[in-house]
């Protein structure tokens, strides 16, 4: 027994290991050329732990020491827990109530001393050990509307409290959940369903309506061309295509521009479209009304505005090759704020340029595909859904952040995992990689 | 373990891919294709610092710089570091209150943000730099002080040869555009400083730097590759002797007038003074602006050069040129004798032309004598030769004579506002008379250097080196070389030598001969210098003001040694009252012993010296002009007037930007064909340059006087 525990625990995925200790590396380096001034002493400021990079830089070194320390444990200890550690994370946020710290208008953090703890975001990994564990009790169905039901109780427990808590990006992260479930055989249609339809609000708020209307129809018409000899068969198809272009036209064409018109007060319209970097197109703008509502309207809209279009430029400024590390103006200039934090990507944008940027979202995908080729090469159903869960997690963070600060989301406050400055979020990611990593090392012993 | 739903695997896989693949497309865009980022972004970012060059330097013969920079400084202030400076402290030594603080800071705050450093006070004074310097640590790091470079002049002489510099203003960018001025760069407004200003002005050079949010300058752009060096301007090397100069603004101090000193060698020219003069260094430091105003609005008029800007009747200082006319026409010899019994009665009535000396002269002793008499008979012989057809071409043909020695056209010195002077035409005759109801006796005056003729001082003086010099000239010039070459060709003119019409040396000889007797035993003695045999003519300038008749000017001009000349020089003292030879006279002979012997070391010369320079000859309409100003107490008020568009007057009397009328006139005699043109305006002034700009003052001082009334 011993012996062969030895050989298995040296079956680490060390691409996983690397890929996570690149990026790690690049974000720290990102976060370096950031804050950085010329005429700062490097080493002392690295070791003042005064800086963020240098802060970043001995978080970075916490966590080498937390994945050793996870690589060390048993993995029995991860399959045997998640209820105590699920109740643990959602007694942690109700505590945030009590002990809160407030931070950028959201109480939803814990100071804990040397830094502060979101539980939101360690809550992640809690839930994603909980719904695993569920998913492979041997006495659940999956296939049971009943069991459906309680896995998305799970899922959407900890969105409730971070919506009272005032942290909507992040409750939206839960929602990623919804993969590994449909991995698992939950029923495609709501994943589609409410993919498509936060897919179209995003994108009505993003382009004008008469655009939106031709482009439905275009992606119908190419439906119809592809479909037409199914279509000669089953006409169903052909309904079914109508139903949907008309449902989403009327969505997009009716029934946004509706609940911007006579739902949402102005201010509250105003505020959603200055997330994506736009003014609302549903008002007239008259100077009246703008000098009216400059009284009531919050100023954190103008500053989320602010910060789509400096992050654009910082990004679009760096062309093909980007201007070179530390040389970038714009970061450099401080230009776009919260740069260190979730917009991290503009100084790499900036700096390395377009090529630079490819080069990490392949590093990325590379990590993405690792964790699902090596979520299908589990032999127990715990395993799987954890890896996809850690997939999914991963995936929604790099792709929301990135579309934030390229200006194809709103600005919903998501980090950029491994990269983005703060302990938290570092650690999270970090724990729920090599959780993962564990679990993958004993794939063979695990028998379940 | 629900086989089934392993296809979904791929399905998650597209999901990430394709995800992945519209990030990835729409970073190209917004990287690749757009360019309006990258543009934005450079807006932003960077920011194009323009670095002023020092402007170049002004040197003496000597090699003395008379014409420098020196640093100034200005206190600096970031609003936002404000909090916990003893602010009392900093107003009194500042001589402010607190409120005047306080408003200062808001202004800036408004103009500038607080976080931007900003001009708290422009050029410290330098009691106030003392104090502060003192004390500045008690009020870093919310201010600091920042060295500029301004012009300084070092012997505070010659302020309106090298002129002053000043904020460009729309006028002048309009009107050079494309050389890179922008509103708020200095440029030079007089003198050597405006003519020389592309040799002065140097190369500006541009540094890139880094901004960063808050508009702040942070570092250079990759640590200064992109950027261009300033370069400075180039130097000047003048032919101005200062110390001359110096002498000259001592003796001339309490007077109005002009000295003009020139090297008849090379056209140098030595000394220039205009007086009133002003101390140069007032119009570069913190008080700028009021004693700008204060300059301006004296009736004295301290700003105009009168050296080339003003115009006078040349007087008896005339009759030298006439007599090499009379000699070179042949209408007399050198022997030939006039008798005056008092007047000259050859025109028959009409107010006789007085002579002081009763008797018959030569040439040279007319000149020694200065008998008005002989040069009117000279003249009338010119005008009435035979050889000459009519008295139009005749007078024709004299005012060749007139323009080849320099007179009624612009010289070309490199000092700016020179006015042309005038020579009576015939044109101008035929319009005030009518074609041919003129002759010689209706302009008789003429003949003395009275009535049409004009003159700057800068010609007379130039006339007496074509004089000295037996025939030749180069145009008299300030600047003798430019430091690293002269790349405008600006200095070319002054090296061609100008012999306008030849005339033999022996009528040269004679007319010095008669020069030297002026001031060996004629009306000039008091230009008597020991050892040196100067030769020299005397003139007394009758002149009207407002129609009223003035104290004549006093006139004296003249070269010295004879021999060998080394300084042409000539000297007016505006309304002094008596003759050429009591006040011109002896400050003339001061200067040329100062300029050939170094040095004034007798005792009773230094006397005079003083005695001279402590002499006030101002004219009494002065003092009574400068008294209703005060008693209006406007001083504040001028301040107000300059910014409200009064520059344009101010120029219009330091006689910048003057139109070239005469030029078109001029051209037309030269080709011997009187056509008729457009009448002068102005004609029946007599000593024009005073009177012109007192006129303009009396304006001014009225305008104020009704701003006066309305405001309050």
């Amino acid at each position: 027994m011993y012996e062969k525990k030895a050989i298995i625990s040296n079956d680490k995925d060390w691409v996983m290991i690397w890929l996570y200790v690149i990026i790690a590396v690049i974000g720290l380096i990102c976060i370096f050329s950031v804050e950085f001034k010329a005429d700062d002493n490097f080493f002392k400021s690295i070791i003042a732990f005064k800086k963020n990079y240098s802060k970043q830089f001995f978080y970075l070194i916490a966590c080498f020491v937390l994945a050793t320390f996870i690589l060390l444990m048993d993995s029995k200890f991860f399959t045997a827990t998640p209820n105590l550690l699920y109740a643990f994370g959602v007694l942690l946020m109700v505590a945030t109530f009590a002990v809160g710290k407030s931070v950028n208008g959201s109480r939803s953090w814990i100071p804990l001393g040397f830094m502060n703890l979101q539980p939101v975001e360690t809550c992640k990994i809690f839930t994603a050990l909980a719904l695993a564990k569920y998913l492979s009790r041997p006495e659940t169905d999956f296939t049971k509307t009943k069991s459906q039901l309680l896995a998305s109780g799970i899922c959407f427990l900890p969105v409730i409290f971070s919506l009272l808590q005032n942290e909507t990006g992040l409750a939206l992260v839960y929602f990623t959940f919804l993969l590994p479930m449909y991995r698992e055989g939950f029923p495609p249609v709501y994943l589609v369903l409410g993919a498509s339809l936060g897919v179209l609000l995003v994108v009505s708020l993003l382009f004008p309506t008469l655009q939106l209307v031709i482009a439905l129809t275009i992606i119908a018409l190419i439906f119809f061309y592809f479909l037409r000899r199914k279509i000669k068969r089953d006409k169903g198809i052909l309904v079914m295509i109508f139903l949907c272009w008309s449902l989403s036209t009327c969505f997009v064409g009716l029934a946004v521009p509706f609940i911007f018109k006579h739902v949402f007060q102005k201010y509250q319209a105003d505020r959603i479209f200055s997330m994506v970097g736009r003014d609302n197109p549903f008002v007239e703008h008259d100077t009246t009304a703008a000098l009216m509502s400059t009284t009531t309207k919050p100023i954190k809209s103008d500053n989320e505005n602010y910060n789509v279009k400096q992050s654009k430029i910082a990004i679009g400024s760096g062309g093909l090759f980007g201007k070179g590390f530390m040389k970038g103006t714009q970061t450099q200039g401080d230009f776009v704020p919260e740069q260190h934090t979730d917009f991290i990507f503009t100084s790499l944008g900036e700096s390395f340029g377009f090529v630079g940027c490819t080069i990490l979202m392949l590093l990325y995908l590379g990590l993405l595909l690792r964790i699902v080729f090596i979520a299908e090469r589990q032999r127990s159903t715990f395993s799987r859904v954890y890896a996809y869960s850690v997939a999914s997690i991963i995936f929604f963070h790099v792709a929301i952040n990135i579309c934030m600060t390229i200006g194809l989301a709103p600005v919903i406050g998501i980090t950029l995992p491994l990269m983005s400055y703060g302990g938290s979020s570092l650690f999270t990611f970090t724990i729920l990689i090599f959780i993962l990593i564990r679990l993958d090392a004993d794939r063979q012993m695990v028998l379940r | 373990m629900p086989v089934y739903n392993e296809s979904r695997k791929n399905i998650i896989r597209l999901i990430f891919i394709s995800l992945f693949v519209i990030i990835i497309i729409r970073l190209f865009t917004l990287q690749v294709i757009t360019s309006k980022y990258k543009i934005l972004a450079e807006d932003q970012g960077m920011f194009r610092k323009v670095v002023y060059p020092d402007r170049g330097i002004v040197f003496d013969r000597k090699k003395n710089a008379i014409l420098q920079n020196t640093n100034i400084s200005d206190l600096m202030v970031t609003p936002n570091k404000l909090k916990g400076i003893d602010t009392a402290a900093l107003c009194e030594i500042l001589g402010i209150d607190t409120t005047q603080f306080k408003k200062r800071i808001i202004e800036l705050i408004i103009k500038n943000g607080r976080t931007r450093p900003a001009v708290f006070e422009a050029l410290l004074s330098d009691d106030k730099m003392a104090k502060l310097n003192e004390s500045l640590y008690k009020f870093t790091p919310a201010f600091y002080l920042q060295e500029r470079s301004v012009r300084s002049f070092p012997f505070d002489a010659a302020a309106n040869v090298l002129g002053y510099t000043a904020e460009v203003d729309t006028n002048f960018l309009k009107k050079h555009p494309g050389e890179g001025y922008v509103a708020g760069d200095y440029a030079g407004m007089t003198g050597l400083e405006r003519t020389y200003e592309k040799v002065l002005m140097g190369e500006r050079g541009i540094e890139y730097w880094k901004r960063d949010n808050k508009n702040r300058l942070t570092e250079r752009l990759e640590k200064g590759i992109y950027d261009t060096m300033a370069i400075a301007g180039q130097n000047l090397y003048t032919s101005i002797d200062v110390e001359l100069q110096q002498l000259g603004e001592k003796l001339m101090q309490n007077k109005l007038g002009s000295i003009v000193a020139i090297d008849p060698k090379t056209g140098g020219i030595l000394a220039m003074v205009s007086a009133p003069t002003y101390h140069p260094n007032y119009l570069t430091g913190s008080e700028r602006r009021r004693h700008f105003s204060e300059l301006f609005l004296n009736p004295a008029l301290p700003l105009l050069n009168r050296t080339v800007s003003a115009t006078y009747s040349p007087g008896s200082t005339f009759k030298t040129l006439q007599a090499l006319i009379g000699l070179h026409e042949g209408v007399i010899t050198t022997d030939t004798r006039f008798s005056c019994g008092g007047a000259f009665y050859g025109c028959g009535g009409g107010r006789p032309m007085k002579c002081l000396d009763v008797g018959t002269f030569d040439l040279r002793g007319a000149i020694t004598i200065s008998d008005n008499t002989y040069f009117a008979n000279v003249m009338q012989r010119v005008m009435n030769n035979p050889k000459y057809p009519n008295p139009d071409s005749a007078l024709l043909h004299w005012d060749r004579y007139m323009y080849g020695f320099g007179l009624g056209h612009r010289l070309g010195v490199d000092v700016p506002s020179e006015k042309t002077g005038n020579i009576p035409t015939p044109t101008y005759y035929d319009k005030v008379y009518g074609s041919g109801h003129w002759n010689f006796c209706t302009f008789r005056s003429v003949s003395i250097g009275q009535g049409e003729v004009n003159v700057t001082p800068l010609q007379v003086a130039n006339e007496m080196a074509y004089i000295a010099n037996k025939g030749w000239y180069y145009t008299p010039h300030v600047v003798d070389s430019i430091d690293g070459g002269d790349k405008f060709d600006m200095l070319s003119k002054y090296r061609k030598k100008i012999i306008p019409t030849f005339i033999p040396d022996s009528i040269f000889e004679a007319v010095h001969d008669g020069m030297q007797g002026v001031v060996d035993r004629g009306t000039g003695a008091g230009a008597k210098v020991k050892d040196i045999v100067i030769c020299g003519k005397t003139g007394t300038v009758e002149n009207y003001y407002h129609g009223v008749k003035q104290q004549n000017h006093s006139f004296f001009c003249g070269f010295a040694p004879r021999d060998n000349p080394k300084i042409a020089i000539m000297c007016v003292v505006e309304n002094s009252g008596h003759f050429g030879g009591t006040y011109a006279a002896p400050i003339v002979g001061l200067m040329i012993e100062k300029y050939l012997k170094d040095s004034i070391t007798d005792k009773a010369r230094v006397a005079r010296l003083e005695q001279l320079s402590n002499l006030n000859l101002m004219p009494p309409r002065i003092f009574i002009e400068l008294k209703r100003q005060d008693s209006m107490r406007h001083s504040k008020d001028s301040a107000y007037l300059l910014s409200k568009g009064y520059i344009k007057l101010i120029r219009d009397t330091v006689g910048i930007d003057e139109d070239q009328v005469d030029k078109d006139e001029l051209e037309k005699v030269k080709k011997e064909k009187p056509i008729d043109s457009k009448p002068k305006k102005d004609t029946s002034v007599k000593s024009d340059a005073i009177l012109i700009n007192d006129k303009k003052l009396n304006r001014t001082a009225d305008s104020i006087k009704t701003k006066k009334r309305n405001t309050r």
